[in-house]
């Protein structure tokens, strides 16, 4: 997995310190030798993943709330890496993309390596109406394609939101899906097509 | 040695309302230990008495579709404050349990 | 956070019908519960604890009637509502299940790393301090939450834990506040509390340890709060460490004054 193509965290805080040089007794430094103490690797989940890369520290040390000019860099950056298929095409099959939304498999200590991780999307996402269990913690999805169409940009739209979520809003709760290496091309196309292609559910 | 049964018995009107809490694995045999991959075997209580004032009031057989420490509610009609209250069980691999409390 | 909701919201469609306010199988799981709760399991516990509390036991021989859970040696009862506190005698802040197993270790002699080796319930084990830890708790049943912040090591813990919270790291980005940050959200039907709120943070405290029906196992606070790292993606919290008493305590502080209604009972 790789989760360090980002900006490094040190020139990223660099970043962040010129612009809110207010804070200069860092906050969290406690906690963070604290976490760095107290965590032992299981399974698939390494220390490694203690260790935060450039949006995560800028996204850490500013609540969340990053100064505006270090959030399009940063953004920018994180859209340079997104990879596209090779053919151009980024509509895949809706009825893979519903198994995958429903799938919360993955990146967990107790999870198999080699297994395909899910795409976690009910767990957040109200999504096609026929399931009842969708979380809230991101807006509904449903009739996604029917409200915005599913011309070229609103496919790049999508594929690039759920490749990586930071490239639009640098500080968003969701995953970076393609970005960390959780879901590959296809399951990202196939997610594509469950919110766009017009025979999905989604749109009915 | 099984852990101790708790045991309420109180009055309701005319009526005793026993509640007992057993604690027992209640294995059917039908479970892989999820760390070592093997069958954990059948271990479950077959056979429930009360008795009540010293009159046997259920002769229960329960088997391993019950949960892990069950519990247990049963109405007595005849029983008054003050009467002794025994709970006991056995269980397939022949251990026993009694515990017992007195109707408030 | 509500801003990039707000911009999320923004490229998003509007909901065509509303969320459902509360789904059906947590509701009838209420209802189960409120039935259950004057025959909760976690009793069982609480009676295994009290035995283990008082018997000699351990390389020393001898019983935890000598712990000192912050009240005085010995003194169980409003002990667990009274935790995290800062213990003096080791200079640290500890909460319920650290004290009690700190307490085995140097009372009783048991060895901290056999302890740590299988620290929680599984179907075949209950570990013995998951049922001191209901039996201290049920000692404290409908009292009130009762933090002792006037300690500035407890207030340190705290803005400790408070930072911890919002530390976002792993693969998927996630903190403890990605799901309890905010009011109102679900993961799927599972309603989430907000910690950094009074209310979030009782429903968070409240019904630990608990009985969980799905497996009929025991589990403590310390479970959840390392379950919760599983699902978040990070690596395993070590057992009793710094950082999960920090969350305890950020968590306990915030839910200050709450009623404590004793060991519950969980899906």
């Amino acid at each position: 997995m790789d989760i360090r193509k980002a900006l490094p965290t040190a020139l990223a805080c660099a970043l962040l310190g010129l612009a809110v040089s207010a804070q200069a007794d860092e906050p969290g430094s406690q906690a963070m030798a604290m976490i760095k103490a107290d965590f032992k690797p299981h399974g698939m989940a390494g220390l490694d993943r203690l260790v935060e890369d450039g949006v995560q520290a800028v996204c850490n040390r500013s609540d969340n709330k990053p100064p505006q000019a270090i959030a399009q860099r940063l953004q920018q950056d994180q859209l340079a890496d997104i990879k596209y298929p090779a053919d151009g095409k980024l509509l895949g099959d809706w009825r893979a993309g519903e198994k995958i939304a429903q799938s919360g498999n993955g990146f967990t200590w107790t999870d198999k390596p080699g297994v395909p991780a899910g795409g976690n999307c009910y767990n957040c996402h109200q999504i096609a109406p026929q399931e009842l269990s969708f979380g809230s913690i991101g807006p509904s999805l449903y009739h996604y394609g029917k409200n915005f169409g599913n011309k070229p940009e609103v496919q790049k739209y999508v594929y690039d939101k759920i490749y990586n979520a930071k490239a639009t809003v640098l500080c968003s709760t969701m995953p970076r899906f393609g970005h960390v290496g959780a879901l590959n091309e296809q399951q990202i196309k196939d997610l594509v097509a469950l919110l766009l292609d017009p025979a999905s559910p989604v749109n009915k | 040695m099984a852990d101790p049964m708790k045991i309420r018995a109180q009055m309701k009107g005319e009526i005793a309302d026993i509640r007992v809490l057993m604690s027992h694995p209640m294995d059917t045999g039908q479970v892989k230990d999820a760390k070592t991959g093997q069958i954990i075997p059948a271990h479950f209580i077959q056979q429930v008495n009360v008795s009540v004032g010293g009159k046997v009031v259920v002769e229960g057989q329960i088997g391993a579709a019950v949960s892990r420490n069950p519990v247990f509610g049963f109405k007595v009609k005849g029983a008054k404050a003050g009467d002794k209250v025994v709970v006991s069980w056995t269980d397939n691999k022949g251990d026993k349990r009694s515990d017992e409390t007195v109707i408030a | 956070m509500k801003r990039i909701l707000l911009l999320c919201a923004a490229g998003a469609a509007v909901a065509a019908f509303p969320a459902v306010a509360k789904d059906a199988a947590t509701a009838e799981f209420e209802k189960f519960r409120d039935v259950l709760e004057a025959d909760n399991p976690a009793e069982l516990f609480e009676m295994k604890g009290e035995e283990l509390w008082k018997t000699k036991r351990g390389p020393n021989n001898a019983s935890l009637e000598k712990c000192d859970l912050g009240l005085g040696p010995g003194v169980v009862k409003g002990a667990y509502v009274q935790m995290p506190r800062y213990f003096a005698d080791v200079g640290k802040v500890m909460d319920a299940e650290r004290r009690i197993v700190y307490c085995m270790v140097s009372l009783q002699g048991f060895k901290a790393e056999d302890i740590a080796r299988q620290p929680f319930s599984s179907q075949t084990h209950t570990p013995d301090q998951t049922a001191i830890v209901t039996y201290v708790a049920g000692q404290s049943r409908n009292m009130k939450f009762a933090v002792p912040m006037n300690r500035p090591e407890m207030r340190e813990t705290y803005e400790i834990g408070k930072e911890i919270a919002a530390f976002r790291a792993g693969p998927y980005d996630f903190a403890c506040n990605s799901c309890h940050g905010e009011d109102g959200k679900r993961i799927r039907m599972q309603e989430l509390s907000n910690i950094s709120t009074h209310e979030g943070a009782s429903k968070s405290v409240q019904g630990w340890p608990g009985y969980r029906m799905t497996g009929g196992v025991m589990l403590t606070l310390q479970w959840r709060m390392t379950d919760c790292f599983r699902q978040q993606r990070f690596p395993e919290p070590k057992y009793l460490s710094d950082t999960i008493t920090a969350l305890i305590t950020y968590m306990s502080a915030n839910a200050q004054g709450s009623l404590y209604k004793g060991p519950g009972i969980k899906r």
